[in-house]
């Protein structure tokens, strides 16, 4: 097979570090996931919408003549009052029920947001221009938009800081509580209802923050956000809830593999791939844990 | 079928009676009727898994958009080269006669049963041993793939989609499209709700339930559960297939991602059509697509441009606050009707309750 990249291995460089910088932006928007999933055990179809609604925050921005850049400040505390409303309006009413409902009722918050955004922002594919220009490598047949790596380096700092924010201050640990179990620490004196809300905004904030740095990196457009919570399911169920250097691991895996899908298969099939990388995971996994079932024979 | 009741009879008899004199009473709406006829079979079949076996599927939109391009390659495939086709987009450098329509018609609708079917029998071993919500999303997954692979294959049209076979220009009955499609589907529904009933009065159906109701307890009592779950998943197969060849040739345009694999609109609709007349019971799904598809219809050229956001907030409030829908509801208000027996102990105790 003639593929042009096993051809020239300066494109697999190309590839992989483009892999590598995309992944840690998916494992930013995964974390969100891997959070109100163990808080709350909610799946957030509408996660990948919250990213597109906070890329048009930072968008908005560019074209009122600011930076786009700042939108990972702003973009994070807008959204972080769009997470909480949302969970007062619909997720504190699925919060105890079925799974199931959860993701039928988040599907349908996701269509709402699709179309509003639609109706606002216009049915094209938007860029922010962050003017950040390209750094050349190996001799110029590399090349990396610094965009790129500066979104990577945002997404590592948040990150962090989140886990130190976990780890120290008092809500970071009412919510940890939570997680392990809601009963006991409401019994304590934890107002859970304070820290879902919370959770959910967080979750939309780090949404806003990967928002942001996709209109600078990548393309808007109000249509792609489902993909976009595909990817964070992904890396979640190989990764596991609150694990966080494997969150981060397996997101540049999945960026790798989406990088190298993209020159092997073609473009047109990239978004194909990524779906049925989510299926081929699914069953892997099914037939890995069917192996760990006990019976008598 | 000699149980049938009397009452049940007069019921039956006389929605067939309205079903054969809908196009000639509503010759308007021939269109919309058909639709009527394929959205009640996708909720149908969809709520015999969904509702029935407790496996909630996103992806039985594969199926349906299998059907579609499967019905109309067949079609074209039979008598001229497919490429040529594709390629030519519509352009009628190949005209089928009539006896050739409708032989491939039918050949077509052959194959778009039988073929989801076994595709939903070969991966329904992998992908059906996933439990609750995985199932959910892996299915999901499925129909978008489906959606996104299909538009990247130039045989059937790739992006620019795939114009089927029109109608034969012989007939010159200008109502003889409408009519042919509408009855086709009626057909369809017949079939689908004849052969629904009958599972609702075997022991399929409990097994079924019992998969549902908690399925490790079902397999430690001896029931294969795999193979029922598989069969369960063929079915329903088996007639979004043939409602996706009806649908293909009715619209006589397939578009990889928004008429074929529609995950947006009909995959989404089945399932909330199903839930809003109550998932888990016959007529259910049936008084919910009727009632969505006239709510639908009504509403959509008043909100015009609005009509997803509606469509988004309908599924909210329907899944958040009517999870057990129409049927549910009714049941719970009249349980007598349903056959339930209420001790007057347990009444006594709920209306000194209240």
């Amino acid at each position: 097979m003639d593929f042009l990249i096993f051809k020239a291995p300066m494109l697999m460089v190309q590839a992989s570090l483009d892999g590598i910088l995309l992944g840690i932006l998916f494992a930013l928007i995964a974390y969100g996931m891997a959070l109100q999933w163990g808080v709350m055990n909610i799946i957030n179809i509408a996660q990948g919408d919250l990213v597109i609604l906070g890329g048009y925050i930072a968008y908005t921005m560019y074209l009122a003549g600011i930076h786009p850049a700042w939108g990972v400040i702003v973009s994070p505390i807008i959204m972080y009052f769009v997470g909480w409303a949302l969970y007062k309006l619909v997720i504190n009413k699925v919060v105890d029920r079925d799974l199931f409902i959860s993701i039928l009722a988040t599907f349908g918050i996701a269509i709402v947001f699709q179309q509003l955004m639609n109706f606002i922002f216009g049915a094209d594919v938007v860029v922010a221009q962050s003017e950040y220009g390209t750094t050349m490598l190996f001799d110029n047949s590399v090349t990396l938009p610094n965009s790129k790596i500066f979104s990577a380096f945002i997404s590592v700092l948040y990150a962090v800081a989140l886990v130190v924010y976990m780890k120290k201050s008092r809500l970071g640990r009412a919510i940890r509580a939570t997680a392990q179990n809601a009963r006991a620490a409401k019994i304590l004196g934890v107002d859970t209802e304070k820290v879902y809300a919370a959770t959910f905004g967080i979750n939309a904030a780090l949404c806003g923050i990967a928002g942001a740095l996709i209109s600078i990196t990548l393309t808007l457009h109000p249509y792609v956000g489902l993909p976009y919570t595909v990817r964070s399911f992904m890396i979640v169920i190989v990764a596991g809830l609150g694990n966080l250097p494997a969150v981060a691991l397996s997101g540049m895996g999945l960026g790798l593999f989406e990088e190298f899908a993209d020159y092997i298969l073609g473009t047109e099939f990239r978004i194909g791939a990524v779906f049925m990388l989510l299926v081929f995971i699914l069953v892997y996994r099914r037939f890995k844990l069917s192996k760990k079932r006990e019976y008598l024979k | 079928m000699g149980n049938i009741k009397q009452k049940d009879l007069i019921l039956y008899s006389g929605l067939i009676i309205l079903g054969l004199a809908a196009p000639y009473l509503f010759s308007a709406f021939k269109v919309q009727l058909t639709y009527l006829c394929v959205l009640i079979v996708l909720a149908m079949t969809w709520n015999l898994q969904g509702g029935e076996m407790g496996y909630n599927s996103f992806g039985n939109i594969l199926f349906y958009g299998l059907g579609m391009y499967l019905t109309a390659s067949v079609q074209v495939g039979m008598f001229f080269p497919l490429a040529e086709w594709t390629e030519s987009g519509g352009e009628k450098t190949f005209v089928h006669t009539t006896a050739q329509y409708f032989q491939g018609i039918g050949v077509g609708l052959l194959v778009s049963a039988i073929v989801p079917a076994i595709v939903a029998g070969a991966i329904g071993y992998a992908i059906l041993g996933l439990r609750g919500h995985y199932f959910a999303i892996c299915t999901l997954g499925l129909g978008i793939a489906a959606g996104e692979i299909a538009g990247g294959i130039e045989i059937i049209g790739a992006g620019q989609g795939f114009t089927t076979p029109p109608f034969p220009a012989e007939i010159v009955d200008v109502e003889a499209r409408g009519k042919f499609f509408y009855f086709l589907s009626f057909a369809l529904l017949i079939g689908t709700f004849v052969f629904v009933k009958y599972i609702y009065g075997s022991r399929f159906r409990l097994i079924l339930n019992a998969i549902r109701d908690n399925e490790d307890k079902a397999e430690a009592m001896g029931i294969q559960t795999m193979k029922y779950k598989i069969v369960g998943w063929m079915v329903s197969a088996f007639f979004c297939g043939l409602a996706g060849g009806i649908m293909g040739g009715l619209i006589g345009y397939i578009d990889s991602t928004d008429v074929a694999f529609d995950g947006r609109e009909m995959g989404v609709f089945m399932v909330l059509m199903a839930i809003l007349g109550g998932k888990g019971t016959l007529w259910g799904p049936v008084i919910g697509a009727t009632l969505f598809h006239f709510f639908k219809e009504g509403l959509w050229t008043l909100i015009l441009g609005w009509q997803y956001v509606a469509l988004g907030v309908l599924i909210v409030v329907i899944v958040v606050y009517f999870p057990e829908g129409l049927m549910g509801w009714l049941r719970e208000k009249y349980p007598e009707r349903f056959g339930e027996v209420i001790d007057d102990k347990d009444r006594k105790a709920q209306v000194e309750l209240k």
